[in-house]
Parts: structure tokens; C-alpha cells; sequence
């Protein structure tokens, strides 16, 4: 049984009397110790997912599962508990802690908050979880303002962690990073991951990242998964001509690397009312695409595509 | 031997609290990409606003010379910096949205440029600006002229932006990390674009950026910063093969990008230990507290930055120490 089962998941926002469908039929799974990296670019709904998962937007239908409990269409009350298993890790992790808290209040607030532990127990808990995201015991005492913006990071996995979650969802957590500090949070990442059994949804648009870092990838368009594979598979072998443009923008660090022109018109947009929503953008389209709305189909091995011409 | 159309040398930058900038040398050539690359606080953005005499308040140049064809732009007039700034030397920022007028259609923000500077006609300059567009991908420009900047996406305000800098032909446009706030596929679109404008117009571009990748893909030198100096200036192919400066070799090792095969279940990224802020008291080499390699005579003082072979520069004591040093002369 997975860890995390999403099925036919829909959020939706209204935004001045429009209907907005960010997340548009979404099915996916996070195994037990799996990390699944989600990738597309701004717009594309995969922070919506990510909070939709954790019950931080409604979702408008559909079945959110963690370790076999329906949470969708639990109340915020029946909830509460329940978020102990599942937490999340910002983009910004100052804009994510309060200023006027010390860290120490920051990380122990959650464990009072679920009424974990006596008071010296807190302390303990606090305390390890400090030195394991690699900041000193004093750290505790001081606040948000006090740290760099790496250090800051390790305050809010640590606040993420404190709990002893199972599902962890991270939504861009090195995004905001430089990219020396970068290598020091995937690192830490990883070394959590291990040590606390850990399993990840890691949101992100640097497929960089996400190449290193995930075990399966999805990679997500205008709301919907459009191809999903083990990260070798897709990196070796991307079927969808969404995830090719997207692979093949990225810049590599290798002036010899000869770079193929980016095979994708025009810019995402709202995307056309009926059929595929890449095709207008898409160099390989049919007429059917303009009519029949693709569905993920599988071609093996687990390698699944939303596209009419890989049929 | 080609003459540099952009000079820096020693250029030094202070605010009243500290100096952010120290004895920035570099040059660019007619027609060349040079990419300016660093982590944020380097010092590169407000090297480029120093070029463009766009200092924030507070901040001075302490030091230093910037001779832009045959103007030293340290000490020119603001009527002479009026006349460079937009002709001969443009800019294009991050955020395009906020350097353009919400308020005024793009087409006139546009001809704007070219009136002032070329003193044509209202007519001519609309129908430059039309071309422009055009030019910089802006499909249906006739029509697209009169609106305003909040109607364009991102990625199109970006290419407006573009238009606007390359209006009158400059021998230099500065993009200070132009595609940061772009999605990755627009990034190649807009890069490849000055790219191609570059070629086209014989213009040359001084790029800046954090991004490795974009370094390696889009410019043909590279000059690197830490903490406010230039530690490593190389072109392009053999920086990447085989980076000299210890803080250049541990940016590529820790990059994901680099080495495309890595997995986490395989190998351990390589980490730059501790935090750029430990430059901040260093009166040695500002990377030393960070440095696998440092050796007590890199506390003394700053290294100069010496040529190991004639292009290729690096400002590390240890580095130059066991590589062989020809004179430089």
C-alpha cells in the first residue's frame, strides 16, 4: 500500500466570477521511503497540488489517501491529528517562521500543539532535531532574523521535522538558495531521508534538482500529469513533447554540450478549452488532439504519457 | 590585437558602512558575450550599475576606472552619461515589469528612446518601433504597439524590454540577470534572442547571472566573483574544463547540473562548507574560512589576480603557487 494515493484530485479557485481549475484530475502515489519529484513550469498547478495534498485548499473533488485514510473530505477538526504524519517544507523559509519567536518556541510549539511529551521532553526533542539539520544547541535561543538564508532552511525542515512525520511534501525548498548552499539542503535532505525512513513529494522547477534528487518524476502541465516515469527512464528516454521542450531548455555547464533548439511555440497560457491543452504550443499535433483530451496511457515499465502520437 | 570597448580597472565600491566591491578589473570586447557570474552579495549587480553610473543611494565608487568607447565613465558629465546611457550603452534588468512604464503604451516607451536620442519624427520612430518588435519576436507588432505592459506575459515583456535596449544600435548591452524570473524554456527563447541580435547588430553583451548553465551556453568569457572580487576570469570552454580557483572548482562540484548522471542514491553532492558571511571579517583571501586549500599565507593578504596562461586569470596564492606562473608583462 502506498504512503500517499492521490485519485482523479481537482482544486479549483474563483477568481472575479472565473473558474480557475489549477489542479484538473491529478492521480498519483508516494510509496513508503519514496521520493517522487513533481516538475513543470509557473502556472502549471504543482504548488496548488502540494497544498491541496495537505489540506491547506479544499479540493474540489476527488480522494486524497494517506496511509489508507480518505483525508479529503475530513473537517479541519478531525484533521488536526492526522497532520502530525503529513508536513511541508517552504520555498521561503523566513517568510514561513515568525520573527518574533526563538527558534527553540518555533520547533516546540508543534510538539505542544499535539500534546507530545512533557515539557523537559519537548526540550529533548527540540534539541535533536536541531543537531540533526546541523545547527548548534544554541541556535534554540535566537531568532529567524539571526541566521543565513541556508540556516534559515534548516529551521524550517527542523520545524517540519520535529513531529516525526512519514510524508514530507518540499515546494521549492532550494529554490531560493545559492547554488553552494544548495548542494549543503539536498545533502541534509538526503541524510533525513535515510535516517527518520522518509518519504518526499518534491515540487520544483529545476529539473536539475529533481534529476538528482527523485527516485520516480512527474511532470505536470496547465493542471494535469502529462508524463510520469522512473527518473533514468525519463531523463534517457521523455516521450511527451512538453517534457522534451522542457529537458532540452535547460542549460547544461558544458560549453561542448551542443544545445538543440527548444521544439515548443508560444508561452503557457490558460490553454485551449477542449482537447490536449499542449497542443497549441505542441510541434507534433494532430487534428485529434484538438478534440479528444489525451489520458495517461502506459507503455511500460511504469512509463506513462498523456499524448495521442505515442498511442 | 583587438582594443576592449569596456575597460574596468580597480573599480572599488563603498557604502558609508563597508566596501562591497574591491579592485574589479575586467574588459569586454566588440561583439563578445562576457558573463559576470556570482552568488547573491557578490558584488555583480551593483558592479553593472556602477558601469551605468546607477549607483543606489549611498553607494560611490571609492576607486577605479571605466572607460566605455574612449569615455572614462567614472568621471564623465551626467549630459555626457545622458547621451551614452541608452545609445551606446543600455541596460536590461531582471524584472521587466518594473522597468517598464505601467501607465504609457510599450510601442511609445519604445520610440521614447529613439526620439531622444536620434531626435527623429513621431512617425519615423513608431515605425522603427513597429520593426523592432518584429524583430524581437513580438508577433502582430502594428497592433501590439499601443498596449500596455501589464497585456504581455513575462517572457514577452522581457523581448519589449529588449526592443527598448537594442533601439539604437548600442556597442554594449548589460542584462543583469535577464531570464532569472522566467520559466526555464522561455529562458533559452529570450537568450537565444540576444544571442542572435547580438550577431546581428555587432553588439557586445556584458551578462549577469548565477546560473553555470547559462554561462556555459550563452557567453564566450567568464569572470567570476566572491564577496565583492573577481577570483577567476577564463574563457569559456577551458573554465569549464578544468576551473583553477578553489571557490570556481566547489560552485561546479556542488552544482547538480555538472555532472548530468549524478543520482542521490549514488554520489554525495560535493558542499562549499559554511556561509559567504565569513568573508566579512577575512582581511586575507575573502574565500579562505570556505577553502579545501588554504594555507596560512592566505590570511595575510588579498591575492592578485595573476595570468596563468594569458587569458586565464585567478586570484589564488595556492593555485598560482604550483601551477607555472609566466611573467606577466
Amino acid at each position: 500500500m502506498s504512503l500517499l494515493s492521490v485519485d482523479n484530485l481537482h482544486t479549483r479557485y474563483v477568481s472575479r466570477g472565473r473558474t480557475v481549475t489549477a489542479v484538473d484530475g491529478v492521480s498519483l502515489t508516494v510509496a513508503a521511503g519514496e521520493t517522487v519529484g513533481l516538475v513543470g513550469e509557473s502556472g502549471c498547478g504543482k504548488s496548488t497540488l502540494g497544498k491541496t495534498i495537505l489540506r491547506l485548499v479544499d479540493p474540489a473533488e476527488g480522494s486524497i489517501r494517506i496511509a489508507g485514510q480518505e483525508i479529503a473530505t475530513l473537517g479541519q477538526r478531525a484533521l488536526a491529528p492526522l497532520r502530525r504524519n503529513m508536513q511541508m517544507v517552504f520555498q521561503d523559509p523566513y517568510g514561513s517562521l515568525n520573527p518574533r519567536q526563538t527558534v527553540g518556541t518555533l520547533l516546540e510549539t508543534p510538539l505542544k500543539v499535539h500534546g507530545m511529551g512533557s515539557r523537559r521532553e519537548r526540550r529533548a526533542q527540540v534539541l535533536d532535531i536541531l543537531a540533526r539539520v546541523g545547527l548548534p544547541p544554541d541556535a534554540a535561543a535566537r531568532y529567524p532574523h539571526e541566521f543565513s538564508g541556508g540556516q534559515r532552511q534548516r529551521i524550517g525542515i527542523a520545524r517540519a521535522l520535529v513531529l516525526k512525520p512519514q510524508l514530507v511534501i518540499c515546494d521549492e525548498p532550494v529554490s531560493a538558495l545559492d547554488l553552494s548552499i544548495q548542494a549543503q539542503i539536498l545533502n541534509l535532505l538526503v541524510a533525513l531521508k535515510r535516517d527518520l525512513g522518509l518519504s518526499y513529494l518534491f515540487i520544483s522547477h529545476d529539473l536539475s534538482v529533481v534529476r538528482y534528487f527523485a527516485d520516480r518524476v512527474l511532470v505536470m502541465y496547465l493542471g494535469r500529469i502529462v508524463e510520469s516515469a522512473d527518473h533514468a527512464t525519463l531523463w534517457r528516454d521523455p516521450r511527451h513533447p512538453y517534457t522534451r521542450a522542457l529537458l532540452s531548455a535547460v542549460p547544461v555547464a558544458d560549453p561542448t554540450y551542443p544545445r538543440a533548439p527548444v521544439a515548443m511555440r508560444g508561452e503557457v497560457s490558460s490553454g485551449p478549452a477542449t482537447g490536449c491543452r499542449f497542443r497549441t504550443r505542441c510541434p507534433i499535433a494532430i487534428d485529434r488532439c484538438a478534440v479528444e483530451d489525451p489520458m495517461l496511457n502506459d507503455l511500460g515499465g511504469q512509463h506513462r504519457v498523456a499524448c495521442h502520437r505515442l498511442e | 590585437m583587438m582594443y576592449p570597448l569596456l575597460r574596468v580597472e580597480d573599480l572599488t565600491i563603498g557604502f558609508p558602512a563597508a566596501t562591497v566591491v574591491h579592485e574589479v578589473s575586467f574588459e569586454v570586447f566588440p561583439g563578445e558575450t562576457m558573463a559576470l557570474v556570482g552568488e547573491s552579495g557578490c558584488g555583480k549587480s551593483i558592479t553593472a550599475f556602477a558601469l551605468m553610473r546607477l549607483l543606489p543611494p549611498g553607494a560611490r565608487i571609492l576607486r577605479g576606472e571605466v572607460m566605455f568607447d574612449g569615455i572614462n565613465l567614472v568621471t564623465a558629465a551626467p549630459r555626457t552619461l545622458r547621451d551614452v546611457r541608452g545609445r551606446t550603452l543600455s541596460l536590461i534588468l531582471q524584472e521587466p515589469m518594473t522597468s517598464l512604464n505601467p501607465v504609457l503604451p510599450i510601442g511609445m516607451q519604445i520610440a521614447e528612446v529613439m526620439r531622444r536620442h536620434e531626435g527623429i519624427g513621431k512617425a519615423a520612430a513608431r515605425r522603427r518601433s513597429v520593426e523592432l518588435l518584429e524583430l524581437v519576436g513580438v508577433t502582430d507588432a502594428q497592433r501590439r504597439y499601443d498596449d500596455f505592459p501589464h497585456h504581455f506575459s513575462g517572457g514577452m515583456r522581457q523581448r519589449v524590454m529588449i526592443a527598448m535596449a537594442v533601439a539604437c544600435n548600442p556597442k554594449l548591452l548589460i542584462a543583469d540577470e535577464p531570464t532569472t524570473a522566467l520559466d526555464v524554456t522561455i529562458q533559452a527563447q529570450v537568450l537565444d534572442l540576444l544571442d542572435s541580435l547580438r550577431r546581428q547588430l555587432g553588439m557586445a553583451v556584458l551578462l549577469i547571472t548565477h546560473d553555470l548553465g547559462v554561462v556555459a551556453q550563452w557567453a564566450d568569457r567568464v569572470t567570476v566573483m566572491y564577496a565583492g572580487r573577481v577570483v577567476e576570469q577564463a574563457p569559456v570552454r577551458p573554465f569549464f574544463a578544468s576551473p583553477r580557483h578553489p571557490y570556481a572548482r566547489g560552485l561546479l562540484d556542488a552544482s547538480v547540473g555538472h555532472d548530468g548522471e549524478a543520482h542521490y542514491t549514488t554520489r554525495r553532492l560535493n558542499e562549499i562548507p559554511g556561509s559567504v558571511a565569513s568573508a566579512a571579517f577575512e582581511h586575507g583571501c575573502p574565500f579562505a574560512p570556505r577553502c579545501p586549500v588554504r594555507i596560512d599565507a592566505c590570511r595575510l593578504s588579498s591575492p592578485p589576480l595573476v595570468a596563468l596562461v594569458p587569458e586565464h586569470r585567478v586570484a589564488c596564492i595556492v593555485t598560482a603557487g604550483t601551477e607555472h606562473v609566466p611573467a606577466v608583462g
